[in-house]
C-alpha cells in the first residue's frame, strides 16, 4: 500500500498566521480511490492545510506534490489546473443565478449554456446526483446547494476532492445520500478528503484517518484498525470519555407553555404553524428537524426577537402562576430568566460581537446596570476571568477580540456567558455547530450542568445521535409543524428521520 | 494533469494579524517623510525651487506670526469640531456626510435669533437662545435622514449628502431676505454696533483672545468625546449597534432610539459649530460659510480611525497643509493648483500606508521580507 505514488504528498508545510502556527511542518499524503477523514479539534489547522490545497492560502514552508510531481499552487485557478477542487463550509455561490451558470463562472472561454448543460446532466447521471441546471440557487435547499458545489468541482475536471464538513447542514438521509456519491467517486479512482467532526461518519465513510493537533501532523490510521476512542485520544492527546451523561429530571415543573403559535417572517410565509408544547424545568427538551424549519423562530419568538401572528406564550413561575412573554421586550423576557444562547451560522451574527474583546462581549448582558451614564468595567472584566478559567478557553488574554478565538472557544465565550446571569430558562441553538468532539463535550457537560440545577433547557440541535442521547424529550419540527414529541431514552433514530420529513412520520 | 513546476510568484499580500503600536506608528512617520522627499524632488522638478526652503514657507504660512498661529488653532478646532460631531454617527455605521448642511442650519437658526431679537433682550440670554436654536436646528436637520433610516432603512449616505443642498439653499434664500444693505445681495456684518448675539473675546486684550474661545470649545468637546465614545453606556450602545444591530436587538438595545439620539449629537455638535462661526468669528451669514469642511471632516474622523484624541493631530495636519500651501502659492508666486498637488501627495502617502499596516508583503522565498 505505502509504494504508491501518493495522489497529493505535503511534504514539511508550514503556515503562520501572525505570531501563531496554523500548520507547522506538515507531512501529509493523500491517495487515489481512497477517502481519508481529515481529524482535528477546532483550530487544529485542517481548514488551513487544505486551504493550501486548493489555493487560498500560500503555504510559508514545504512544498507539494502532486502525482510524484513538485507542484506551485498560488491561487485557486492553479489548484484547478492541477484537478484539486475543494468545496467549502460556507458554499461560494451566487443566488440569483442557476445552477449551471454557477458552475460554468470563472472558467475561460465562450459562454455555451447549452454545452455546459449536457455536460453538467452527463456527471449527475454518472455519480446519481440531482441537479437541475437552470434551477436558481436561491431556490435551492441546503442540500441542493452543496450537490451544486460538488458538481462544479467535478465539472473542473477535479481529480482529488476536499469537502470541509459537509454533513454540517444535511439530513440523514442527505447525509447517507452524499456519502453514496463519494464511494461511486472512490470507486472512480479519485482521491477524497473530508473534513467531519462526527465519528460514526468517519467510521462508516472513510478508509484512512489523518489526525492534526495544534497545526501539528499526529499520526493516520486504517480505519478499520481503530475506533472513535482512539482517535479522539489522539486528537486531544489525552484521554477522553465519550459518553453524554442524561440524569433523570428532578422534580420537573412546568415552565414554558407554548400554545397555538403561529410565526409569520416579514415576506408573509408561515414560519411556525399552530405550536403546541410544554417545556419543564430541570429537563432538556431537543428539537430536531432539517434546518429551516421553524426551529430559528420558535427561539426567537420565545426570546421576544421574533413578532408573533396568534398563540400565547406562557412562562410558568414554580407557584403555577404564568406571565404572557407575548408583546414583552427582549429585555424584559430575560431580565425574567429566559436566556437565549442562539448561535447563528456564522455564529458571531448574534449574542457575540467580533471585534470587542472578552470583556466587552461580558458586558452586553449587564452594561445597562447601574444608574451611572458610564459603564462598570470591573464586574465583566472578573466574568470574563471567570469563563475563561472555568471553561478552559483558549485565548491570548481577555482583550483579545473574540473573532480571533477559534469556534469553540466563542462558543464557550457565549454560553459562559448566558449560563453566568442564571437563567430559569435556557434556549440554545446549534450549539456544538462546527464544533470539535472535545470541546462539544464540554458544552453538553455545561447544558446538563444547568439541566440538575433545575433549568428549562430547549436544545436546537443538528446531529440526531447526540440529540437522542442527551435530550430527555424530543420535539420534531417539520416544515413549521410539530411533527410528534418522542422520549429520548426510547427514540428510534430511523423513525424520527421519518419524522423530520413528514409531518406524523407516516409513510 | 502532468504539470511541470511553475515559478512561485514574486510576492504575496498578506493579511496581517496584528502589529505594535510603535511599528505602525513607524510606518506612518516613514510615510510622511517619503511624501516630503517625494514632494521636494517634484517642486525641484517643476519648478526649479529649493525645496527647503518652500518647506519653510509652509511653515511660515500656518505659524509665521503670531496672529497666523492662532488664525491656525481656530481653523484647527473648526476642523476638529465637525470631525468629533461626525464620528459618533460613524462609529455607529452611520455615515453622516451632512456635516456641511448641518452646519450651515446652526448658523442660519444663530444668525435668525441674532437678527431678530438682537436688542430686545438682555445679550447672555440672547447668546443662549442662539445656543439652543443652533443646537436644534443641526439635530433636527441630521436627524430627518435618521427617520428615515431607523423606520424604513433608506441610506444615510444619500439623504444626508442632498440635506446639504437644501440647506445651502435655505441660506441662500434667507440672504437674500436679510440682505443689507439692500441689493448687495448678501447679509453683512450682523448688529455691527451694537455687537449684540457676539460671542464674547475671552481673556482679556491680548491678540488672541478673538480666538480663544472657539478653542477652548473644541478641547472641550474633544475631551468629552473620548470620554463619552470610550466609558459610557451611550457610547457603548453606539459600538454594538455599529458592530451588529442584530446582536444589538438580541440584548435589548432599542435600535431606532440609538440611531435617532446618536445622530442628533452629531447634528447638534455641527450646530455649535455653525453658532461659532456665525456669533464668534464671521459675525455674518454665507452659503459658503463651512467651506466644504463638513467633507474634510470626513477624511479626518477617517485617518484618526475614529479616536478623538488622534483627531486634534489629524484635523492639525489638514489644517497645517492647506494654510502652508497657500502661502507657498503666493510666496513663490506658482499657481494654487500647485500647492493643491504637494497636498494631495502628502495624504496619498498617509492614507496609503495603511495598506502596509493592514497587510504584508512577503516577497519570494530567497529575497528580502518587507
Amino acid at each position: 500500500m505505502k509504494d504508491r505514488i501518493p495522489a497529493v504528498k505535503l511534504q514539511n508545510i508550514s503556515k503562520h498566521f501572525g505570531p501563531v502556527a496554523a500548520n507547522s511542518h506538515v507531512n501529509m499524503d493523500i491517495f487515489r480511490g481512497e477517502i481519508l477523514s481529515l481529524l482535528g479539534e477546532n483550530g487544529s489547522g485542517k481548514t488551513t492545510l487544505m486551504n493550501m490545497l486548493s489555493g487560498i492560502y500560500y503555504p510559508d514552508e514545504g512544498e507539494i506534490f502532486v502525482d510524484g510531481n513538485p507542484v506551485t499552487i498560488a491561487s485557486p485557478r492553479d489548484a484547478f489546473d492541477l484537478g484539486i477542487g475543494m468545496v467549502h463550509q460556507h458554499f461560494k455561490l451566487v443566488d440569483v443565478l442557476t445552477a449551471a451558470e454557477n458552475i460554468v463562472l470563472g472558467l475561460d472561454g465562450k459562454l455555451d449554456i447549452k454545452n455546459a448543460t449536457k455536460k453538467i446532466r452527463e456527471i449527475c447521471d454518472k455519480y446519481g446526483f440531482e441537479v437541475d441546471p437552470a434551477q436558481k440557487i436561491y431556490d435551492m435547499s441546503v442540500s441542493q446547494k452543496q450537490t451544486v458545489e460538488i458538481v462544479k468541482v467535478l465539472y473542473r475536471g477535479a481529480e482529488i476532492l476536499i469537502l470541509d464538513e459537509p454533513t454540517a447542514v444535511l439530513t440523514p438521509q442527505e447525509t447517507e445520500k452524499l456519502f453514496a456519491v463519494l464511494r461511486k467517486m472512490k470507486e472512480d479512482n479519485k482521491a477524497i478528503v473530508i473534513i467531519t467532526h462526527k465519528m460514526h461518519e468517519v467510521e462508516s465513510l472513510s478508509d484512512r484517518v489523518a489526525v492534526l493537533r495544534k497545526g501539528e501532523y499526529i499520526g493516520d490510521m486504517i480505519t478499520k484498525e481503530t475506533n472513535a476512542e482512539e482517535m479522539t485520544n489522539m486528537m486531544v492527546g489525552r484521554k477522553v470519555s465519550l459518553n453524554i451523561k442524561r440524569p433523570d429530571p428532578v422534580n420537573p415543573k412546568d415552565r414554558i407553555r407554548v400554545r397555538d403559535l403561529t410565526v409569520r417572517s416579514e415576506d408573509g410565509v408561515i414560519k411556525l404553524d399552530n405550536i403546541n408544547f410544554t417545556a419543564r424545568s430541570g429537563e432538556i427538551l431537543g428539537i430536531a428537524g432539517i434546518s429551516g424549519c421553524g426551529q430559528k423562530e420558535l427561539l426567537e419568538a420565545i426570546a421576544g426577537l421574533q413578532p408573533v401572528e396568534t398563540g400565547s406564550i406562557e412562562y410558568v413561575e414554580d407557584d403555577g402562576s404564568y406571565e404572557q412573554l407575548i408583546g414583552k421586550d427582549p429585555k424584559k423576557i430575560r431580565d425574567m430568566g429566559v436566556s437565549l444562547s442562539f448561535v447563528p451560522e456564522d455564529r458571531l451574527g448574534m449574542g457575540l460581537v467580533g471585534n470587542m474583546d472578552l470583556v466587552e462581549n461580558m458586558m452586553l448582558r449587564s452594561f445597562e446596570n447601574g444608574s451611572s451614564p458610564f459603564t462598570d468595567r470591573k464586574a465583566p472584566y472578573e466574568l470574563a476571568k471567570n469563563v475563561v478559567e472555568e471553561l478552559d478557553v483558549v485565548t491570548p488574554g481577555i482583550s483579545t477580540p473574540v473573532r480571533r478565538l477559534s469556534g469553540g472557544n466563542v462558543q464557550k465565550v457565549l454560553v459562559g456567558r448566558e449560563i453566568a446571569s442564571a437563567p430559569k430558562v435556557l434556549l440554545t441553538a446549534y450549539a456544538v455547530r462546527g464544533l470539535d468532539i472535545n470541546s462539544s463535550y464540554t458544552i453538553y457537560d455545561l447544558i446538563n450542568k444547568q439541566k440538575e440545577a433545575g433549568v428549562a433547557v430547549i436544545f436546537v440541535g443538528e446531529d440526531l445521535d447526540v440529540l437522542m442521547e442527551l435530550s430527555d424529550r424530543i420535539l420534531v419540527l417539520c416544515g413549521g409543524k410539530v411533527s410528534g414529541i418522542v422520549d429520548g431514552r426510547t427514540a428510534d433514530r430511523a423513525q424520527i428521520g421519518l419524522m423530520m420529513t413528514r409531518v406524523g412520520g407516516s409513510k | 494533469m502532468m504539470k511541470t513546476k511553475k515559478h512561485e510568484p514574486l510576492l504575496h499580500i498578506v493579511k496581517r494579524d496584528s502589529m505594535s503600536y510603535k511599528k505602525a506608528v513607524l510606518i506612518r512617520i516613514a510615510a510622511i517623510v517619503a511624501a516630503l522627499v517625494l514632494c521636494a524632488i517634484i517642486t525641484m522638478v517643476v519648478t526649479g525651487q529649493n525645496p527647503i526652503s518652500v518647506y519653510g514657507t509652509m511653515g511660515i504660512g500656518a505659524f509665521g506670526t503670531a496672529r497666523k498661529t492662532w488664525v491656525t488653532f481656530q481653523n484647527v478646532s473648526i476642523l476638529l469640531l465637525i470631525s468629533l460631531a461626525l464620528t459618533p454617527a460613524f462609529k455607529m455605521r452611520f455615515w453622516n456626510i451632512g456635516g456641511e448642511g448641518q452646519v450651515l442650519m446652526g448658523g442660519l437658526a444663530a444668525a435668525a435669533v441674532m437678527l431678530k431679537l438682537g436688542d430686545k433682550i438682555p445679550n447672555p440670554l440672547l447668546i443662549a437662545l442662539m445656543t439652543l436654536a443652533a443646537i436644534l436646528a443641526g439635530g433636527i436637520w441630521s436627524v430627518i435622514p435618521a427617520l428615515f433610516k431607523a423606520k424604513w432603512n433608506t441610506n444615510e449616505t444619500l439623504s444626508t449628502l442632498m440635506m446639504n443642498y437644501i440647506a445651502t439653499q435655505l441660506v441662500a434664500f434667507f440672504t437674500v431676505l436679510w440682505e443689507m444693505p439692500k441689493g448687495s445681495g448678501k447679509i453683512g456684518i450682523i448688529n455691527q454696533n451694537t455687537n449684540a448675539g457676539w460671542l464674547p473675546n475671552i481673556g482679556g486684550e491680548f491678540i488672541g483672545s478673538k480666538y480663544l474661545l472657539t478653542i477652548i470649545v473644541a478641547a472641550l468637546i474633544t475631551a468629552a468625546m473620548f470620554i463619552y465614545l470610550a466609558f459610557s453606556k451611550h457610547g457603548y450602545e453606539i459600538a454594538v449597534v455599529g458592530e451588529s444591530v442584530n446582536t444589538a436587538r438580541y440584548v435589548g438595545i432599542k435600535v431606532e432610539k440609538v440611531i435617532i439620539r446618536t445622530v442628533f449629537l452629531s447634528g447638534a455638535i455641527c450646530g455649535i459649530v455653525g453658532l461659532l462661526l456665525v456669533g464668534g468669528i464671521n459675525h455674518t451669514l454665507t452659503t459658503t460659510m463651512a467651506g466644504g469642511q463638513g467633507f474634510t471632516a470626513v477624511m479626518v474622523s477617517w485617518l484618526a480611525k475614529f479616536n478623538p484624541i488622534i483627531m486634534i493631530f489629524a484635523s492639525l495636519l489638514i489644517v497645517f497643509l492647506s494654510r502652508g500651501a497657500g502661502e507657498v502659492a503666493t510666496n513663490f508666486s506658482l499657481n494654487q493648483s500647485f500647492s493643491d498637488i504637494l497636498t494631495g501627495i502628502i495624504l496619498f502617502f498617509i492614507i496609503g500606508c495603511e495598506f502596509f499596516i493592514r497587510y504584508k508583503i512577503t516577497f519570494r522565498r530567497g529575497g528580502h521580507k518587507k
